[in-house]
């Protein structure tokens, strides 16, 4: 599948930031309705609220069950408000982590897609624990004992993103980017000027390429013309990785996922 | 030597910034300690053995100007990264300790920061010690991208695998607590305590403020909020801290303990 990104064009990082950006790309909605034959959506973190950043639920790929997590911008402006442009707030990390706890009880493998400039950044959200409820995701994904595998689609924003990130496999797409800071609020503090961010787009090292050639993710899903196809490439993927894990014990989904972890930057 | 309070401007020697422990004595602000005086505050004289006290620089990215700001803090501290991690005894009871030093780089957390509190959860998991740590960071270190925000992850791992084999962890947030530190290991704490007013919180109050065009609680991010919203168990001073982990490391002995009156009265 690697050959099909060699006559790709070869973008910028900050265009491929821009691109990841636009609206009118494909969401996290558009990708599950194409590759699950069913969808069966789940609300609510059963404490406080049902955040809508956070669109989840029952799948089907192929005949397997899986749980799916998805961060969800919206497609258009009022459905980006109502979601907050996928900025989770701490109810978001918390339904996602009772359903990933569900889907462990009944040995589903879960998918989630991240795309999120960040976790939400405001006063209800710091009063409800947004710093705790990451870290508590952090803490509970590490232990699940059924696979996990997260695919960044467009933007993987910094801590908000690793939330639904421990996975066993991480895989992007050719045009998403995944970053510790965004390049405008990296470009601010570092260089007092945030349009220098496409400088540090590109020495942030956020592109798929980067991030696999660091060893961070796992593998590229290649972009199509086509949203339909594009699909297929990422269920194709998908399919591929439950069946790498389909032969592991539980034990050993878990074991290996803490190694992936452990390995970096040691 | 002398110190000045950042908040009052008054001066005290360095005998009256140790008898008070860094707490002005005319306004009570809490002076910022360097781990070197902190581990002074809570671990038995001279019982503190720094372990991968080598650990240092990794520039997986080769970040421009990262270097020399690496170096810069290495000068200014002679430390080699923001956190010292060992083992030592608190009133006698041995333990890992770890602190981080807000002087190095905010303390943001870098591989190196990440490796080597991994290593210490694992450490203290195979030698079944309690773990304390002193906690300060403005979060992750951008210059080393993702691998930094990986540290999260590779943290609250470490923290989920020392758990699960029965060990007893205490995290003392204290000023400032923010970004990926606060959003990974130092909300897992089986005890989260905190210093008086230490600012502790994900996003910045500029961040904040800038969202929500609206005014924030004067006391908003402040361990006194976080305490009134769920999120800690305790506000200790920092002249409580030494008996309070004291008490709260005994009552995690996982022993019963019983006297000679009370063996002959149940025989």
């Amino acid at each position: 599948m690697l050959s099909l990104l060699k006559n790709k064009p070869q973008l910028e990082p900050w265009e491929r930031v821009v691109k990841a950006r636009t609206m009118g790309r494909f969401t996290s909605q558009d990708v599950i309705e194409n590759i699950f034959n069913t969808f069966y959506e789940l609300h609510g973190d059963r404490h406080y609220g049902d955040d809508k950043a956070i669109y989840a639920g029952l799948g089907k790929l192929g005949d397997t069950p899986v749980t799916v997590i998805a961060q969800q911008r919206g497609r258009d402006y009022p459905e980006k408000i109502e979601r907050r442009n996928g900025m989770v707030l701490p109810e978001g990390y918390r339904k996602a982590l009772r359903l990933m706890k569900q889907a462990e009880k009944f040995s589903r493998p879960i998918i989630c897609f991240i795309d999120t400039p960040g976790a939400f950044s405001g006063m209800e959200a710091e009063k409800r624990g947004q710093a705790e409820a990451i870290a508590r995701n952090l803490f509970e994904m590490s232990q699940l004992t059924v696979p996990v595998i997260s695919v960044i689609l467009s933007e993987g924003g910094s801590g908000g993103a690793l939330a639904l990130g421990v996975a066993n496999e991480i895989y992007m797409m050719e045009n998403a980017v995944f970053s510790v800071i965004s390049p405008e609020g990296c470009a601010s503090i570092l260089w007092k000027d945030s349009k220098l961010a496409p400088q540090a787009a590109k020495d942030l090292k956020i592109t798929a390429a980067d991030l696999l050639s660091q060893k961070i993710i796992d593998k590229i899903i290649p972009e199509e013309a086509s949203l339909e196809r594009t699909c297929r490439n990422i269920q194709k993927c998908l399919k591929e990785g439950l069946y790498r894990n389909s032969r592991l014990s539980p034990t050993e989904i878990r074991e290996q996922r803490i190694q992936k972890f452990r390995s970096i930057g040691s | 030597m002398s110190y000045q309070c950042d908040k009052c401007g008054s001066v005290q020697n360095e005998q009256e910034f140790k008898d008070h422990y860094g707490v002005c004595p005319q306004c009570s602000n809490y002076a910022t300690l360097n781990c070197y005086e902190r581990i002074g505050l809570v671990a038995d004289a001279g019982s503190f053995m720094e372990i991968w006290g080598n650990d240092g620089f990794k520039d997986p990215l080769e970040f421009p100007g990262y270097q020399q700001k690496y170096l810069a803090a290495v000068e200014k501290t002679g430390m080699k990264e923001a956190v010292v991690v060992g083992e030592a005894r608190i009133q006698g009871i041995r333990v890992m300790l770890g602190v981080m030093d807000s002087r190095f780089v905010m303390a943001s957390m870098g591989s190196t920061v990440g490796e080597k509190i991994t290593k210490a959860f694992e450490y203290a998991g195979d030698k079944q010690l309690p773990v304390i740590l002193f906690i300060a960071s403005g979060g992750a270190r951008m210059q080393e991208g993702v691998v930094a925000l990986m540290q999260m992850a590779k943290t609250a791992s470490s923290v989920s695998q020392y758990s699960q084999k029965g060990g007893f962890y205490v995290s003392i947030l204290t000023n400032p607590t923010t970004g990926g530190v606060s959003a990974s290991f130092a909300m897992l704490g089986d005890i989260i305590m905190a210093e008086p007013n230490a600012l502790i919180g994900f996003a910045g109050r500029r961040v904040v403020e800038q969202t929500l065009y609206e005014k924030l609680p004067d006391n908003f991010q402040s361990a006194e909020y976080l305490l009134e919203n769920g999120f800690l168990d305790a506000i200790i001073t920092r002249e409580e801290m030494r008996d309070a982990l004291s008490e709260l490391l005994y009552m995690h002995k996982n022993t019963v303990i019983i006297s000679k009156r009370e063996e002959k009265a149940y025989a």
